[in-house]
Parts: C-alpha cells; sequence; structure tokens
C-alpha cells in the first residue's frame, strides 16, 4: 500500500503541476463558461413565457448554446482529457529510465499501474466536478435556477457516468503508452484510435445498414426501415461515445423515456404520450439506459484490465 | 568463520524464445566482499542481475538473495538489495532533494526519519552543496553520486551497480569507485558491480567473474585468476591481462 499511496501522490501531483493540465483545464472551462452562458441566456429568454418549467437545471446542460450543449460536448471532447493525461504515461517513465528504477524499490509492480490510473482518474473527477459546479454558480446566479433534489441526483449520476467514459479513454492511452515504446506513436495511435471510434463508427453504420437493408423511394414499407434503423442504431453502438451520449441524454432529460431515436407509435399511443407528458423518475431512467452504463463501465474495465496484465508480463530493461 | 553466502545461484537459465541469455550460471557471492561482473555486452550480466532482483523470471534454476527467493519474495528482495541500473534517469522536474524523498517514501521510510536519512546519504556520496541544483544542470558523475545516494537511502545490504562508471571522465570514475570502496569497508557492504572498466574494477574487487555467451567462464580472486590464466604469482597483473587472455583462450 505504501507504494500504491506514494505513486498515487506523485502522479497526482505531477498532473496538477503540469502545463498540459492547465492548458487543457483552461480550454474545457473556457468552452463550458461560453457553453453554459449561452445555454442560460437562451433558457431565461424560453422560459420567461412559461408558468412552470420542469428541470431547468438540466437544461442548463442539455441546452445547446452556441454549437453544442455541455453533455454533447463531454460526449466529444471529454475524451482528448483522457488520452491527454495518459499517452505518454508509462512509455515516457521507460524512456527516461526511471521505470526501472521505481520497480526496483520494494513494491509490488502493479502498484505503478494502479497509481497512474487512479490519480489519472481523480483528475479526470476534479476537472469535472469543478465544470459542473461552474455552471451550476452560472445558473445560480445568471438565470436564477436553484437545483432540486432529483436533479442534483442526476447530476451525480451523469458525473459517474463521465468519470467512467472519460477513464475509458484514459485507460485506452495506458494501453498503448505500455504497448509502444515510442511515446509519438502511442500518441496517434490513442488519437486514430478516438477519431475511428467516435466518428467513422456512426458514419460506417449507416453505410453498412443502407446496403443491407436499402431504403427505396418508390415504396417505402415500415419493415425495411425499421431494419434499417435497427443496424444502424446497432452498429453505432460498438461506438462509446454513442453509448455514452444515449445513456447521458436520458439521465439530464427526465422527458426522454428510450435511447432510442425512432418510434412507431399508433394513432392512440400518440395521443396518450402527448397528453400524459409526465417525466421518468431516477430510477426508471436508470432502468432505460442501464445497458449502456453496464457496457461502459466493462468496456473502463476490460480496457484497464489489459493494460494491467500486459504490463505485468513486460520486461523492464533500462 | 566462514563467510555466508549474500547471493547464491545454482544453474539460473534465462531464455528470450530460442535465445538463451543466461545458461545454466552458478556462482555465489560473500558478505562483506566486492564482486565484478566482467565481460561482453550482451554476456548476460544485466539479465543475472534482473534475475537477483525479481524483476524477470528465471527459466530454470534457483537463486537465493540475502537468504531469500527472488521470484516469491521480489520485494522483501528489493527492500534489502539497492540497485543502480545502467543509464538510470531521474525525474527532471523535481530537485534532487524531491526525487530522493519519493525513493525513501517508496521504501516506505517513515516521514519522521526520511530528512534525515536524506541529509545523511546526500553527505556520504558528497553531494551536499549542490543539493539546490536541479538534477538537469548535473554533470553525469553528479548523477551517478545522486544515484548511488538514492541506493543508499534504504541502508541496503547488498549493493547492485550495473555499469556505474559508463560515461564518466577518468576522475569522476576514480571519484566513484573511492566511494564504493569507502562504503564496502568502513559499512561491510557486499557490493556487485557489473563494468567494463577494468582498471578501476581491479582497486576495489575483491573477486571476480567472467562472463561470456550467458556462462561463466572464469570466477575467483584476481591472484588466483591471474596465477590460473597467466601464471604470473608475485601480484604484478592487470585484470586487462587476465581477461584477455580469457577470451583468447574461448
Amino acid at each position: 500500500m505504501t507504494g500504491l499511496c506514494a505513486i498515487f501522490r506523485k502522479e497526482l501531483s505531477d498532473h496538477f503541476s503540469s502545463y498540459r493540465f492547465v492548458i487543457l483545464f483552461a480550454l474545457i472551462a473556457m468552452v463550458s463558461f461560453i457553453t453554459s452562458y449561452m445555454a442560460g441566456m437562451q433558457l431565461s429568454d424560453n422560459l420567461e413565457a412559461l408558468s412552470k418549467t420542469r428541470f431547468p437545471y438540466l437544461m442548463l446542460f442539455s441546452t445547446p448554446g452556441a454549437v453544442f450543449s455541455m453533455v454533447q460536448f463531454v460526449a466529444f471532447f471529454g475524451p482528448l482529457i483522457g488520452l491527454v493525461l495518459g499517452f505518454d504515461s508509462i512509455n515516457r517513465e521507460r524512456a527516461h529510465g526511471t521505470l526501472i528504477k521505481i520497480v526496483s524499490q520494494p513494491i509490488f509492480r502493479d502498484a505503478v499501474i494502479n497509481g497512474k490510473f487512479l490519480a489519472g482518474v481523480v483528475t479526470i473527477l476534479v476537472m469535472l466536478v469543478a465544470i459542473v459546479m461552474v455552471i451550476t454558480g452560472f445558473g445560480l446566479s445568471i438565470v436564477g435556477i436553484v437545483p432540486t433534489f432529483e436533479e442534483i441526483w442526476r447530476i451525480a449520476v451523469y458525473l459517474i457516468m463521465s468519470v467512467f467514459y472519460i477513464s475509458l479513454w484514459l485507460g485506452v492511452s495506458i494501453l498503448f503508452s505500455i504497448a509502444f515504446r515510442s511515446i509519438a506513436t502511442s500518441a496517434l495511435a490513442s488519437v486514430a484510435l478516438w477519431i475511428f471510434l467516435s466518428f467513422f463508427v456512426t458514419l460506417g453504420a449507416e453505410a453498412v445498414a443502407d446496403s443491407i437493408a436499402p431504403i427505396e423511394k418508390q415504396d417505402v414499407q415500415a419493415e425495411t426501415i425499421m431494419r434499417n434503423v435497427r443496424i444502424k442504431e446497432g452498429l453505432s453502438l460498438l461506438s462509446p461515445m454513442v453509448l455514452y451520449s444515449e445513456a447521458t441524454t436520458t439521465i439530464i432529460d427526465p422527458m426522454r423515456k428510450t435511447t432510442g431515436t425512432m418510434l412507431f407509435m399508433t394513432p392512440l399511443e400518440q395521443i396518450l404520450s402527448s397528453r400524459f407528458q409526465n417525466p421518468l423518475s431516477l430510477s426508471q431512467s436508470l432502468i432505460v439506459v442501464f445497458p449502456h452504463v453496464t457496457a461502459l463501465i466493462a468496456l473502463t474495465l476490460i480496457c484497464f484490465a489489459v493494460s494491467y496484465i500486459l504490463f505485468m508480463l513486460q520486461e523492464i530493461r533500462s | 568463520m566462514e563467510p555466508a553466502a549474500i547471493i547464491e545461484t545454482i544453474n539460473i537459465t534465462k531464455k528470450y524464445g530460442s535465445q538463451t541469455a543466461v545458461r545454466d550460471l552458478s556462482f555465489q557471492v560473500e558478505e562483506g566482499e566486492v564482486f565484478s561482473f566482467l565481460g561482453p555486452n550482451g554476456a548476460g550480466k544485466t539479465t543475472t542481475i534482473l534475475m537477483l532482483l525479481g524483476l524477470t523470471t528465471p527459466s530454470s534454476g534457483a537463486a537465493t538473495v540475502c537468504g531469500l527467493d527472488p521470484v516469491r519474495n521480489s520485494r522483501d528482495v528489493k527492500r534489502l538489495v539497492g540497485y543502480l541500473p545502467e543509464n538510470m534517469g531521474f525525474y527532471s522536474d523535481l530537485t534532487p532533494l524531491q526525487g530522493l524523498d519519493y525513493i525513501a517514501e517508496l521504501n516506505g521510510i517513515p516521514a519522521d526519519v526520511r530528512s534525515e536519512r536524506i541529509r545523511r546519504s546526500l553527505e556520504t556520496v558528497g553531494l551536499t552543496e549542490q543539493i539546490r541544483k536541479k538534477v538537469g544542470a548535473f554533470s553525469r558523475g553528479m548523477r551517478q553520486r545522486l544515484g548511488i545516494a538514492e541506493v543508499l537511502i534504504k541502508e541496503p545490504r547488498l549493493m547492485i551497480l550495473d555499469e556505474p562508471t559508463l560515461g564518466l571522465d577518468p576522475e569522476g570514475a576514480a571519484q566513484l569507485i573511492e566511494l564504493i570502496r569507502s562504503l564496502n569497508k568502513e559499512r561491510r557492504m557486499t557490493v556487485l558491480i557489473s563494468s567494463h572498466d577494468l582498471t578501476q574494477v581491479q582497486k576495489i574487487s575483491h573477486r571476480v567473474g567472467i562472463m561470456l555467451k550467458g556462462s561463466m567462464i572464469a570466477a575467483g580472486s584476481m591472484a588466483s585468476l591471474a596465477k590460473e590464466s597467466l601464471g604470473i604469482e608475485d601480484g604484478r597483473f592487470s585484470l586487462e591481462d587476465i581477461y584477455m587472455k580469457y577470451f583468447k583462450e574461448v
């Protein structure tokens, strides 16, 4: 335990005192400032007309202010935080000859990788909590929105999911920093994987769906459209970004009752759903996104486990 | 009294795929002596050292270090053995004191005795003056001495030094060797050195082992090796002659 504590503390102080953390944090703080400010402005305009609004605090996170909402921003660029914190964690120490020094001290070897991963996770947590606090403060002072208990719980769940999501990318970058000796290679590999999984998988899913179940203009049948959408949605779930954004938008917006984008409803159902627009309770929202959350957490753990095993098996020479 | 063996290996072998880095190596290092590991690059010296520390596991055979099995009790072995790796690096963003403190923390040295231990080990290696400088500004000789200070923090029973004089100027090398000699003399510290610097090693070694292609082709005190290989009995030999003689034979 002494080894783990020492490495954790060293890594954490390295993160917080590094330029890259400062730059990253400044960038993200700036974007979240602007996004939440714009969202707040828009909200206060829109909400004036309404007598009773539901969950205005959560809308600070889900309303697209300038270009995207806070939730979308984290889904798109959150991975970058994880990648930047981890891409050189092992191979830099190896290149500088400090790794052999650390493992020849009386510690278990896994303390090195556990300490590094934990320090990264805590850094991510601190960043996200700080940003959420800033947005809450904005909401309070500019728009006058006071969060309710239900909303605070939802934000807490959102935070936990975001920490896992970004930690997944931290795990990926640590994995590459173990697998590749060169820092440039590991950085490029993790960015390439991020771009592929975040942006190309959704495009690819569309192409695959269109080739398997093409929708022709002449006779559009409900079954073909269903099939097309099902394939598309199923394949895009391979992307952690899709997993995460579907899960978080459902958590942040209690009015959303499904993660799917397309619904077929009979006319009666349509009337029902428009008449009785009641929000889901938090537990119900959680049940809706349970598969997504499980998959996300499993991915994070698998990624860490693979890097753990790889690191334990690797020979460390000066 | 027969001196106790602090390192003992019995037929340890390390294979990497089809290549054998160390083949059936058996040797002993006794408590309180300076034992030098000689041999060309790639002879298996570093691999042997890694096996002694439990940083890599032997393919077959067994080793005992300070009475412990490095495969099973690697952490306990590393508590008793200080290792200075070849080309050891330092955290360039830490001051030497912070770096030493980190190493002390990793060794589980309680916070209240840490600064005292750091001061003492810096004094031993003669770096108290330069301590305000960043490690980045250290000369190679100073870095090696700082490395030894990091090893001394844990107050080891055995020091393993891998190429400590590599890349040092003659004066720096002589100072470092003098430091090792005094540690051995005054603290009775056992030292295992792997080196190419035969003239320096000759000054301090009690016994030497010559490795080639994973096997130890000769081991013993320098006088006995001189007698065996060169037939010199009056003690006027150089280690270099012995070393070259063994290589011509193989």
